[in-house]
C-alpha cells in the first residue's frame, strides 16, 4: 500500500493497469476480504486522506457527497438530515458506530454489494455519480450504474468522486426500511426505499430496493404503474403483483426468495398506505 | 512489501512503528505491547478491538497500519488519567460489567465515545452506542446498566433509574 500525494497522483498510479494498483478507502469492507485471502491483488493505492474527495458541498440544485463521506458524517448533516432523509436512515443502520466512523459512501457503492443499505436510498433519490480517472469526469445516472452482480459502469483507473443528491421543493413521503435478522448489525433480507409526491392522485414516485436482485434495483415498472393513480385496495394488490415480477431473489443464508418476495409487497404496501415510520 | 516507520501518535506519546503497509492496526499495537486491545471476530462485527483514531471510535482490525501515519490514537491504556480510572472503567467495576474481559475494552471504547457524543443518553442511545459490541458471557444487562450508572449518578438506586432490573 502507498499513500499518495494528492489525486491526482492517485489517479496516475491507478490509470496504470499494468502496475495493478486499486483503491483502498475505510477498508471496512476490503480488509475482511484481504485477511481472509479472498483478494487476488495486494497493491492497494490509500485514498484515505485526499482531501478532493471529501466534504459534503450544498448547491442551489444538488447536494454533493464526496466519496470520502462517512456514514457519521452523513448522519450529522442538518440539510441531509432535512431533505434526505432515508438516506440518514440508511447511514444509521450501516453497521454500528465504529464502522459508520470508517466506512465511506464511495465504498458502498464501489463495493457493489445488492445488499448495501445506502443504495435504495440513492436510487429513490435519483442520484447521480461522478467518476474521475486521468481522461477526466464522467457523470452518470445511478441507476445506470450497476450492471448485474458486481458489474459496475466503472471503467479500469476510474475512481467514484461523488454523489450528487438532486434538491426538490416537492412535498415527499419519505420511507426506509430495512429488514434483517436483528435491529442492529444486520445484513439486510430485504431493504426498501420510497419516496412519493402525492396529491389527490400520486404525482410522482420512485422506488428502489436492495437484497432482492442482482443489483441494487430500482422498480421502475411498478413506478410507472403507480403514477396518477388514486390509491385503492386495488391498485395497491395490482402494484404489489407487478413489483413481485420485477424482482428476482434468491435463497441465501440470510433468507429465502419465498420471504423476500412476500415483505417485498408488505413493505410496498405499508409505504403506499402511508402508515410506516422510517424505521 | 517491505516494513515500513509509521509515525504516529498513541496514548499522548509520539510513536513510531515498524509495520507492513497492509498490516491490521489491531496486530501492530499488540505487537507494540498494547495488548488492552483485543481481537474477537476480525471482520469488523464485534467491537472487541475498538480504538479511538483521529477522534472517533474504530475498529482497529479493519485499519491497514499505512492509515495509521500521522494518526492520534487513544487504546484502552490511554482511558485511565495515571492512576485515576475513567468513570466509565470505574462503573464497570463497581456494577460488574466485566466479566470475562475480552468485549471489555472494546465496550469502555464505545461507551466512553458516546457519553463524549451524548453525555446524558437515553436507554435507546445507550444500546445504539453499544451495538457494535458483542460480550458472550454477561447477557449485556450488567454492561448497560453499568453505563447507566456513569451518567445516573453512583448513589442512586437501580431499581429507580433502570427498568430492566
Amino acid at each position: 500500500m502507498i499513500t499518495p500525494k494528492n489525486l491526482d497522483e492517485a489517479l496516475t498510479l491507478l490509470a496504470d493497469r499494468a502496475a495493478g494498483w486499486k483503491p483502498c478507502a475505510g477498508g471496512t469492507d476490503l480488509m475482511v476480504l484481504f485477511e481472509a485471502g479472498k483478494l487476488n491483488h495486494t497493491k492497494f493505492v490509500n485514498i484515505a486522506a485526499l482531501t478532493e474527495l471529501h466534504g459534503i458541498e450544498e448547491r442551489s440544485d444538488a447536494i454533493e457527497i464526496k466519496a470520502l463521506t462517512t456514514y457519521t458524517d452523513i448522519l450529522k448533516h442538518a440539510t441531509i438530515q432535512r431533505e434526505f432523509p432515508s438516506l440518514v436512515t440508511a447511514a444509521a443502520l450501516t453497521g454500528a458506530v465504529a464502522i459508520q466512523n470508517r466506512g465511506t459512501i464511495g465504498g458502498n457503492i464501489v463495493n457493489a454489494s445488492p445488499a448495501a443499505d445506502s443504495p435504495p436510498a440513492l436510487l429513490a433519490y435519483d442520484a447521480q455519480v461522478e467518476l474521475i480517472s486521468v481522461k477526466g469526469v464522467r457523470r452518470l445516472a445511478y441507476a445506470d450504474f450497476h450492471k448485474g452482480y458486481k458489474q459496475m459502469d466503472l471503467q479500469p483507473g476510474e475512481l467514484l468522486k461523488s454523489v450528487l443528491l438532486p434538491r426538490t421543493h416537492a412535498e415527499l413521503h419519505h420511507y426506509y426500511r430495512k429488514v434483517g435478522t436483528r435491529r442492529a448489525q444486520a445484513i439486510s433480507k430485504v431493504c426498501f426505499c420510497g419516496v412519493v409526491e402525492r396529491e389527490d392522485r400520486i404525482k410522482n414516485i420512485r422506488i428502489a430496493l436492495g437484497s432482492v436482485a442482482p443489483i441494487p434495483l430500482r422498480a421502475r415498472r411498478t413506478e410507472t404503474f403507480l403514477i396518477g393513480k388514486q390509491l385503492s385496495s386495488k391498485i395497491i394488490d395490482e402494484a404489489k403483483k407487478i413489483i413481485d415480477q420485477e424482482i428476482s431473489p434468491i435463497d441465501d443464508i440470510r433468507s429465502t426468495a419465498k420471504y423476500r418476495r412476500r415483505v417485498t409487497q408488505n413493505l410496498l404496501e405499508e409505504f403506499l398506505c402511508g402508515t410506516g415510520s422510517t424505521n | 512489501m517491505p516494513k515500513q516507520i509509521i509515525t504516529c501518535t498513541i496514548n499522548g506519546q509520539s510513536q513510531r512503528l515498524d509495520a507492513h503497509p497492509m498490516s491490521r492496526l489491531l496486530d501492530v499495537l499488540r505487537e507494540h505491547g498494547l495488548t488492552g486491545t483485543k481481537e474477537g471476530c476480525g471482520e469488523g462485527e464485534c467491537g472487541a478491538c475498538s480504538i479511538f483514531f483521529n477522534g472517533r471510535v474504530v475498529n482497529s482490525c479493519l485499519v491497514p497500519a499505512l492509515q495509521a501515519e500521522g494518526a492520534t490514537m487513544t487504546t484502552i491504556e490511554g482511558i485511565a488519567n495515571g492512576e485515576q480510572l475513567h468513570a466509565v472503567q470505574e462503573a464497570f467495576l463497581k456494577y460488574g460489567g466485566a466479566q470475562c474481559g475480552i468485549c471489555t475494552p472494546g465496550m469502555i471504547m464505545a461507551a466512553v465515545a458516546l457519553l463524549k457524543e451524548k453525555p446524558n443518553p437515553t436507554e435507546a442511545d445507550i444500546r445504539e452506542g453499544l451495538a457494535g459490541n458483542l460480550c458472550r458471557c454477561t447477557g449485556y444487562m450488567k454492561i448497560f446498566e453499568s453505563v447507566m450508572r456513569v451518567f445516573k449518578g453512583k448513589g442512586t438506586d437501580l431499581e429507580e433509574t433502570c427498568p430492566h432490573k
